[in-house]
């Protein structure tokens, strides 16, 4: 009844191309994004920071970003985990190369630097489609890896081979290591994740968008027309690269604080990432964040539910969630082969209409 | 013959067993996507859980004995004191069976139209499903699996070739793995089963006829639900090869599962419809990767075999799009 497109005029064109055309939608998410900056960092206590927040918010960034390259462009990647260590490598080169540089453009710098790795293992996607790029992706992830165990250089020789995220303050107040107080490092992850996730959202709906969707659903179509393939695959394996490379740096300084590149990249993050879209929904920003969170919560509420409630044993569990994930991974694919966010796009559909039956 | 020269023979001849193991896991890969266009990534796993299913009934372990001690606060662990190999393994096969009805009939026939990828994401579901009931039901400690296959260091290969070296030089024998030689013995005997399985019996051309065409095959009166579950079923006998040969070399744990993403650079490298560019794929990556990892990896810190083989993979890729033995890929719009 309330929430529909007609009966909200819009009188000029800068009103017609703003991001959420519908009024309704616009007031939402001013008031989530309200809420996010001015309430919970009053009630933010260590456990929700380390244990929901952060990691929601820094998972749905790299979600955000695999999306444009597998849910945009339909170039599947298994390369995440590794993209994401480029970025924590990076960040930990950059702070410790320079303590003084703002730790924004730290990150920042970081994620140029993955943008950059990203177009040089994007490069076979030119030639290679489908399975056969996915397999290739795998290239850069086991890669990767296994370069930032063996070159030390990586890891400033340090006698562990761990990095460690040094102490940075802005205005101040510690972001990183262990006396960060917790609504300064999930302030620092919220305006990276709000920036960028307003920016994806334009930026799938722009000219580079539209380009990554011609060639997803047929690349030779959408060269006839004029999409330069070139131009496009690498600009979403260089922009889903970037945002991957934020959200390692972003893990690894800002919520893990210590990093092993097996353990904390291995190929599992890779997938998991992409659960995360998939149940989320490709070729959806609002799906990124809603796969992010339900592929990290769920299996944390399992957990919780077995093991501190029916006091389960926690191996016993963990086997449980794995069967849980996979059938749920099944099931959705199954009911809802567009993700969660297509739920949404249905309730739309129906709120448009309602009370009315047709 | 210098050492040298030897040790790089007996590197060649490591790389080619190691090849065969992993054109064993290949060939599972192939002939499910040629049936059914799915890539099942549930591959590796099928094969632990043969494995891990094979140790249970072998040492005669009540499934889900842990949840069920967890849930009731029982103490159950064995029934019994176990069952021969070939009883165990039949048994297996059998469970085999089950599973790939049960897939077809629970997973596949519900997504049968969607496109490919989508079909993938699935078998990483199911493969996650998988690893979680199949520890769930024996267990997820460390086994170790006999069915009897010998293994160890040949000393006959050894002695034999303590001789091939020049005069004045110290060596001392190649080294060759009995269950390696064992493992391709029964892969040539798979694979020659196989052909003559599809070439000569009236299922096998049903087989090859879906390959070729899904809907020509349905027109003539080839049943698809059937064939899925054959060809699933042929797959999860071949995952238990798998599954045997890995178990017997390195134990059966979760670990067995990552045969799978050894396979796929294998599966890229042969192309994903040929059965003998699975062999000769697996082939090539376990020699390539045996070679690097013998004159560069020392170089730049070994443990190279991790990425060697994928990066391989991609170079031949860039010439190749389709793999060495794929079929054409032709794209019309």
């Amino acid at each position: 009844m309330f929430y529909r497109e007609s009966g909200d005029f819009k009188t000029s064109y800068i009103q017609d191309q703003q991001i959420f055309p519908i009024l309704q939608d616009r007031v939402f998410v001013t008031v989530i994004i309200a809420f996010a900056f001015l309430v919970v960092p009053f009630l933010i206590n260590d456990y929700w920071e380390k244990s929901v927040l952060l990691p929601v918010l820094i998972w749905s960034l790299a979600a955000i970003g695999l999306n444009i390259l597998t849910g945009y462009c339909g170039q599947v990647s298994l390369g995440t985990g590794g993209f994401m260590a480029v970025g924590a490598y990076a960040s930990y080169k950059f702070t410790t190369a320079f303590p003084e540089l703002n730790l924004f453009i730290v990150v920042l710098l970081s994620g140029g630097v993955t943008a950059m790795v990203g177009i040089l293992f994007g490069l076979p996607s030119l030639r290679i489609k489908g399975f056969y790029l996915a397999v290739a992706t795998l290239a850069s992830q086991f890669f990767l890896v296994w370069l930032f165990n063996k070159v030390p250089w990586f890891y400033n020789y340090s006698a562990s081979g761990q990095i460690n995220a040094p102490e940075r303050l802005i205005a101040g107040i510690a972001v990183t290591g262990p006396n960060a107080p917790p609504w300064a490092t999930y302030l620092f992850c919220l305006v990276f994740v709000v920036v960028f996730a307003l920016v994806a959202k334009n930026l799938t709906r722009g000219r580079f968008g539209r380009s990554w969707m011609a060639i997803r659903d047929m690349d030779i179509a959408a060269e006839i027309i004029g999409v330069a393939p070139l131009k496009a695959k690498l600009s979403a394996f260089s922009i889903s690269s970037f945002y991957i490379g934020i959200a390692g740096a972003l893990f690894f300084l800002v919520y893990l604080g210590a990093v092993e590149p097996t353990e904390a990249f291995g190929i599992d993050k890779s997938f998991l990432v992409l659960f995360m879209i998939i149940i989320g929904g490709l070729g959806s920003i609002l799906g990124s964040f809603i796969g992010a969170a339900f592929m990290f919560l769920m299996p944390v509420l399992i957990k919780n539910i077995l093991v501190n409630g029916l006091g389960w044993s926690p191996d016993i569990v963990a086997h449980l969630i794995l069967m849980i994930v996979g059938g749920l991974i099944m099931f959705f694919l199954i009911v809802e082969p567009h993700g969660l966010a297509q739920l949404w796009r249905v309730t739309k559909e129906k709120l448009r209409l309602w009370p009315f039956p047709h | 013959m210098t050492p040298d020269f030897l040790n790089t023979i007996e590197v060649i001849l490591n790389g080619l067993m190691a090849g065969v193991m992993y054109s064993l896991v290949a060939l599972g890969f192939v002939l499910i996507f040629k049936a059914s266009g799915i890539f099942n990534y549930a591959q590796g796993v099928m094969a632990l859980f043969a494995a891990l299913t094979l140790v249970g009934f072998q040492t005669g372990q009540i499934p889900f004995a842990h949840l069920v001690n967890e849930i009731f606060g029982t103490q159950i662990h064995h029934w019994g004191p176990g069952m021969n190999n070939l009883l165990a393994i039949l048994l297996t096969i059998l469970v085999m069976i089950v599973f790939a009805w049960l897939v077809e009939k629970l997973v596949l026939q519900h997504i049968v139209n969607q496109e490919p990828i989508i079909l993938f994401m699935a078998t990483i579901g199911l493969a996650f499903f998988m690893e979680g009931i199949g520890d769930l039901m024996w267990g997820a400690d460390l086994k170790t699996l006999d069915v009897g296959i010998p293994s160890g260091g040949s000393f006959w290969w050894e002695d034999v070739t303590r001789t091939w070296v020049s005069e004045g030089h110290e060596y001392y024998g190649m080294y060759i793995d009995l269950l390696d030689v064992w493992a391709a013995g029964i892969a040539v005997l798979l694979v020659t089963v196989l052909t003559l399985f599809s070439q000569y019996t009236k299922t096998g051309r049903a087989l090859r006829a879906v390959a070729d065409d899904h809907q020509a095959a349905l027109t003539v009166g080839i049943s698809l639900r059937s064939i899925w579950v054959i060809v699933w079923s042929i797959a999860g006998i071949v995952a238990l090869v798998a599954g045997i040969m890995w178990g017997s070399k390195s134990g059966v744990q979760f670990s067995l599962s990552l045969i799978a993403l050894k396979a796929l650079p294998v599966l890229i490298l042969g192309g994903f419809t040929s059965i003998p560019g699975a062999i000769i794929g697996g082939l090539i990556i376990g020699v390539g990767e045996k070679l690097f990892e013998f004159w560069i990896g020392p170089l730049v810190g070994g443990a190279t075999e991790n990425w060697f083989a994928y990066v391989l993979a991609l170079f031949f890729l860039m010439f190749r799009p389709q793999g060495l033995f794929g079929e054409r890929i032709i794209e019309r719009v």
